[in-house]
């Protein structure tokens, strides 16, 4: 085996991967977003629809569209690999175990955690990536130029209230899988030291609040404005 | 002579306790009444009260480790009512006291569970998987030549101090047993640091971390998913730093490294 499978194919090196790969798509949490929060600006959609034909066309971030479908095989595959192997180490499970005094309870579910993720990321794409690039939503002028509606589509979803709920239910798996993840990264990477492993643990917990709460805001506002105050 | 037990009263207890005839058997829980533990007593001065009782009535004594029971020798293992060396933190099973029990409480008494730590009989595990592991590359074989004088290599007290905490591991496997996943990496971690963080341990720091982590994966133990439990259940207070300073080791190692 050459040295490169025989690093990523270790179980520090598959790790590694995981950690790696977990990080970016935290940046890619971090765009999407802070793109979505146009959502918000109350113009009936134009901005929020002039910026979903530019990620649909653009072809720099089609490109990183490929890469970001990577990211997530990678993470969700080297996660499972290292699942497998970890469920078969202890083949009787204790009998008495209190694991609850020695760590979180996130930290000890984040294949269940990301499961829900999973699910909830394939009801998500299915409802607007797929209908975006290949249905055909409603066309909407904005100043002279034909737009797809995605707006009317999104706000239309979220007046759903079980759709709402699959979303929030989804930011808070996200969220905990954040909240051991995101520092746990930095672990596996090697970066732990006294300087900066408090600011990384301390961020990490903000990140995990603020991003899934950004997110579980967009279904929330659209439902609370338009179904339950009307 | 009382303990932190206000109540010094002898206690009578209920133990569970894991029973294994050989490797081979299948193993189960059984049930057996203590009668007057003094709270002054070790936990495994209370096991061989039941031994003794056990004897008496003819009964296959329960096999378990123990060695210098002074908390030193890392031998003792047991998992206690869910806890890698019981309930009390920063202690070996040795060194756990009767006193942190009450009167009619019952106990569970299992061996480490992991599929590298076989069980021989009722409580002793194999752990021989960490010999080798061990052996794999944590020691130096640079001829070192003669004593050299005193202070001829500066080394800085906080480095010195980090790795004398690292050389503090004294290889019981509680790490492995409270880990959910079976992992030995604070085991690993500690002895990789220890050696990488000394000049007389540098030179090899490389083929070591190499090695070590491809015989830790051999021997079948799980990944790290940094959760924390190993260090949160050492008996000598590894620290989950070490872990990291493991990772920077072998990812530095594969790819500086001589070995293609």
């Amino acid at each position: 085996m050459s040295w490169f499978s025989k690093t990523f194919s270790s179980t520090i090196g598959r790790k590694l991967l995981v950690a790696v790969t977990g990080l970016f798509l935290c940046s890619f949490l971090v765009v999407h977003l802070v793109g979505n929060l146009q959502l918000f600006k109350g113009d009936g959609g134009a901005s929020f629809n002039i910026y979903s034909h530019f990620m649909a066309t653009n072809p720099l971030i089609r490109t990183m569209e490929i890469v970001l479908v990577l990211g997530f095989v990678f993470h969700i595959y080297e996660a499972l690999v290292l699942t497998r192997r970890n469920k078969n180490v202890r083949k009787t499970a204790y009998a008495y175990n209190r694991p609850q005094d020695n760590s979180n309870w996130s930290s000890r579910n984040m294949g269940l955690l990301g499961t829900v993720i999973l699910v909830f990321l394939i009801i998500h794409l299915y409802n607007f990536f797929w209908r975006a690039r290949f249905g055909e939503p409603n066309m909407i002028d904005i100043e002279g130029t034909g737009y797809d509606d995605l707006y009317s589509v999104v706000v239309q979803s979220f007046h759903l209230w079980w759709y709402v709920l699959i979303y929030v239910l989804g930011q808070i798996a996200l969220g905990y899988h954040l909240y051991h993840g995101f520092s746990s990264a930095f672990h596996t990477l090697g970066l732990n030291h006294k300087k900066y492993t408090p600011g990384i643990q301390k961020f990490g917990a903000f990140f995990s609040i603020v991003v899934p709460a950004g997110f579980a805001a967009m279904p929330l506002y659209f439902f609370i404005k338009d179904v339950v105050l009307s | 002579m009382a303990g932190n037990n206000p109540n010094s009263k002898p206690m009578n207890l209920t133990l569970k306790v894991w029973r294994q005839k050989n490797f081979q058997s299948a193993g189960k829980m059984e049930t057996y009444q203590v009668k007057d533990i003094s709270p002054e007593m070790s936990f495994l001065e209370m096991m061989d009260v039941l031994n003794e009782d056990l004897l008496r009535k003819g009964i296959d004594p329960v096999a378990f480790d123990h060695d210098c029971r002074e908390g030193i020798c890392g031998t003792c293992s047991l998992y206690i009512n869910g806890r890698a060396h019981g309930p009390e933190r920063g202690t070996t099973t040795c060194q756990l006291h009767m006193r942190k029990f009450s009167d009619g409480d019952t106990i569970t008494i299992e061996p480490w569970r992991a599929g590298p730590f076989p069980i021989l009989k009722d409580l002793i595990v194999d752990r021989s998987a960490m010999d080798r592991i061990q052996q794999a590359g944590g020691y130096i074989s640079v001829n070192t030549g003669g004593v050299p004088d005193a202070n001829e290599i500066p080394i800085p007290k906080d480095i010195a101090d980090k790795a004398f905490d690292a050389a503090t591991c004294i290889q019981c496997g509680a790490c492995v047993a409270a880990c959910k996943n079976g992992s030995a990496m604070l085991f690993v971690s500690a002895k990789v640091s220890q050696l990488a963080l000394l000049p007389q341990g540098k030179v090899e720091r490389k083929t070591r971390v190499e090695n070590m982590v491809a015989q830790m994966d051999k021997e079948g133990f799980g990944s790290c998913t940094n959760i924390g439990s190993c260090a949160a259940e050492c008996p000598v207070g590894i620290s989950l730093e070490n872990i990291a300073k493991l990772n920077r080791e072998y990812i530095g190692a594969a790819f500086t490294s001589e070995n293609v």
